[in-house]
């Protein structure tokens, strides 16, 4: 018993050692205030989505019939939302060839059908707020979220341009505080002799967006809403039709309990 | 109605394969909670069966197709999303419940003499399910399907000599291609499901043989016969008793399933995986392959066996290999390994108790390490004696596989010495 009890003791020593210790680069994401029964929400997401996304990504496996099921009217969608076909039965696909995006940006942009399924609401909320002006990148722009990125800043005219604000702490403890003190997207990273660097995109006042900083965040949450339903267009049907199930099922066990204690009462 | 069933029974013996399996089966009258999972994993493998088969009606094996009818699938089949989700989900369910079951004959011996042959099938169908969930995770064409079936091919490439002619027959390619997915495809929807049929068959008509054992461990068979009824004092028929009984266990079963399956389908990615969203890409490979959670404690131990093991042996990665093989094979000689007066947890000793926990707890624990990076805990600190800048997670891992093991091969001797209890003539209930 002694050798279990060690190892027990052992194993969580290794838990809370490595908990303090903690030692590289940490986002920190704001929750993306998304709501899937948001069905205006919902509509002003593939208007977004169908406007400034599908240039450039396709979702190959999204027909643009579906978005009636947002209560958009067949001939709405096609005389507002659709750019590169007239049959609603037809996939989103871009209206850039995989070629030319090659040639444009280096790559072909990845296919959006079912990216809320990969990357999660969160992380694509705050890579639409993570954009920042960068003169070393190609496209001129970088992101916080997604170093490096390929793509533009599409929705720059809405947000303004945002620059990156890099500012060093002592410890790690007085960077956490900072990062706590951002109430928003920042990034921790740590640097030489035991300091930290705390990352944060501030608006640039020369360069104001269209629309105000909370507006934009509204605009990219109905976007996110959006590629969230896209993801998986049947997901609200899912969990309402989970509920009915989960009911019948307790009426069900209700009954077969019933009859095998009346089967079992004479068992002694 | 009895016409016709005489009628039947004069040709085949209809009436009497139903009284020897089930309806005049005699099972002790004390099955507890962890008896439920037996006949939950049958009514799994029907529910993976039949939504498999709906399946296969829209899914292309296909490189260039397989990942689209996937998707088409979610989509644009009616209730296509709900017979995905409920043979996704089931996967993962199947393995929770053979875990279970596997556990229930750890801690009450179902093992042991004279159901060796029963445990055996058991064992051959654990290794069948694992065939068949490798298979099964190579068809969506995602990344990680793609990926990871990369990873485990590849380990037979590192048997000595013939290995990579072995992982080269074993994809019919230098890589995984359309070739795999198309052979594949075979092996999960034809070849293993019929060998997972005829196994279970072979594990319950074994079990049947022998009758089942208890949380008592007590032998039915072999006490008096109750004068009225003529079956064993604590035997009673499985039918009428069991079938109601299991049927409230489907139901909550079912209850469990369906929360998955309708509200978290995902499990946080444990069941289905987000990478395994985008498409396989040959010429890509994700920073972090794992495998599905329940492949993640042999993996562990795979990962734990360093590829230099001993100074005047090559370094490779086939020790890890044949560890993890040995990990899964053991489970064959438990019958033998086992020298216990006793056969129920309740009447052993400390000794096979303790080896028992901190078996679970070291397969637990494993199963976390599997599926996490190795540098998740960080490093000791440089220059400590043995362990000196070496990633945590591994030395905690390699601790835990020789736990593992010695659960196993100490198993003759803690067994053999523990202090146990005596067996009671009837059972508690």
């Amino acid at each position: 018993m002694n050798k279990f009890a060690f190892l027990v003791a052992a194993l969580l020593f290794a838990g809370t050692d490595a908990a303090l210790a903690s030692g590289g680069a940490d986002l920190r994401m704001e929750p993306a205030p998304v709501n899937r029964l948001d069905v205006a929400s919902l509509q002003r997401g593939a208007r977004n989505f169908t406007n400034y996304c599908l240039n450039c990504h396709s979702a190959k496996f999204m027909r643009y019939q579906r978005l009636t099921g947002l209560g958009i009217d067949a001939s709405m969608v096609q005389d507002n939302l659709m750019f590169a076909t007239s049959k609603i039965g037809d996939p989103m696909i871009a209206a850039m060839t995989p070629a030319d995006a090659k040639a444009f940006f280096g790559v072909v942009p990845p296919d959006l059908s079912v990216e809320a399924h990969v990357r999660g609401s969160d992380w694509l909320y705050n890579y639409f707020l993570g954009f920042y002006r960068d003169d070393k990148s190609v496209s001129g722009w970088n992101n916080l979220v997604f170093p490096n990125v390929a793509m533009p800043h599409v929705a720059w005219q809405l947000q303004g341009a945002g620059r990156l604000v890099e500012t060093e702490y002592e410890d790690h403890e007085k960077a956490i505080a900072a990062v706590i003190a951002v109430k928003g997207l920042a990034k921790l990273e740590p640097a030489k002799g035991g300091k930290w660097i705390v990352q944060t995109i501030e608006q640039d006042p020369d360069a104001p967006g269209t629309l105000t900083p909370v507006q934009y965040q509204l605009w990219v949450a109905d976007l996110v809403n959006y590629l969230d339903f896209m993801a998986e267009p049947d997901k609200n049907k899912r969990i309402s039709l989970g509920i009915i199930v989960l009911i019948y099922l307790g009426v069900l066990f209700a009954f077969a309990y019933a009859l095998k204690r009346s089967y079992w009462k004479d068992l002694h | 109605m009895q016409k016709i069933l005489n009628w039947i029974d004069a040709r085949f013996p209809l009436t009497a394969l139903w009284e020897s399996q089930w309806g005049k089966y005699v099972a002790p009258k004390n099955f507890n909670f962890w008896y439920y999972f037996g006949s939950l994993a049958a009514f799994v493998l029907v529910l993976q069966i039949v939504t498999g088969i709906v399946l296969t009606m829209n899914y292309k094996p296909d490189a260039a197709r397989a990942f689209e009818s996937v998707e088409y699938i979610m989509r644009d089949v009616e209730w296509g999303w709900l017979i995905r989700y409920m043979h996704s989900t089931g996967a993962s369910m199947f393995f929770i419940v053979v875990y279970l079951h596997m556990f229930r004959g750890l801690m009450y011996g179902s093992y042991r003499k004279p159901r060796e042959l029963t445990w055996i099938f058991g064992c051959l169908i654990y290794l069948t399910l694992m065939g068949e969930a490798f298979f099964g995770y190579l068809l969506p064409w995602g990344q990680m399907s793609y990926w990871g079936a990369q990873v485990i091919v590849n380990l037979f490439a590192t048997v000595p000599f013939i290995g990579e002619g072995l992982s080269q027959w074993i994809r019919g390619d230098y890589t995984i291609s359309d070739i795999t997915l198309n052979r594949f495809f075979a092996f999960h929807v034809a070849a293993f499901p019929l060998l997972l049929v005829g196994l279970v068959a072979a594990h319950l008509m074994a079990l049947h043989e022998t009758g089942s054992n208890n949380p008592d461990g007590i032998e039915i068979k072999q006490q008096p016969k109750d004068p009225k009824t003529g079956l064993p004092l604590d035997g009673i028929y499985s039918h009428p008793y069991y079938t109601y009984k299991d049927l409230v266990g489907v139901v909550v079963f079912l209850a469990v399933f369906s929360v998955i399956v309708f509200f978290v389908p995902d499990m946080g990615g444990y069941f289905l995986e987000a990478n395994n969203y985008v498409p396989a890409n040959p010429l890509q490979t994700p920073e972090h392959i794992a495998p599905v959670w329940y492949f993640t404690p042999f993996y562990a131990i795979l990962r734990a066996v360093p590829s230099k093991l001993l100074p005047f042996l090559p370094a490779t990665q086939f020790f890890g290999v044949v560890a993890m093989g040995a990990a899964v094979m053991l489970f064959f000689a438990l019958p033998w390994l086992d020298r216990g007066k006793v056969k129920s947890i309740r009447y052993r000793g400390t000794l096979y108790k303790s080896w028992l926990a901190a078996f679970v707890i070291a397969f637990l624990i494993l199963g976390y390490l599997g599926v996490v990076p190795v540098t998740v805990w960080g490093q000791f600190k440089e220059g400590l004696p043995l362990i000196g800048g070496a990633d945590k997670a591994t030395v905690v891992a390699r601790v835990l596989t020789v736990v593992y093991f010695l659960f196993f091969l100490l198993m003759p001797w803690y067994t053999a010495r523990d202090k146990t209890k005596p067996v009671p003539e009837r059972v508690t209930w």
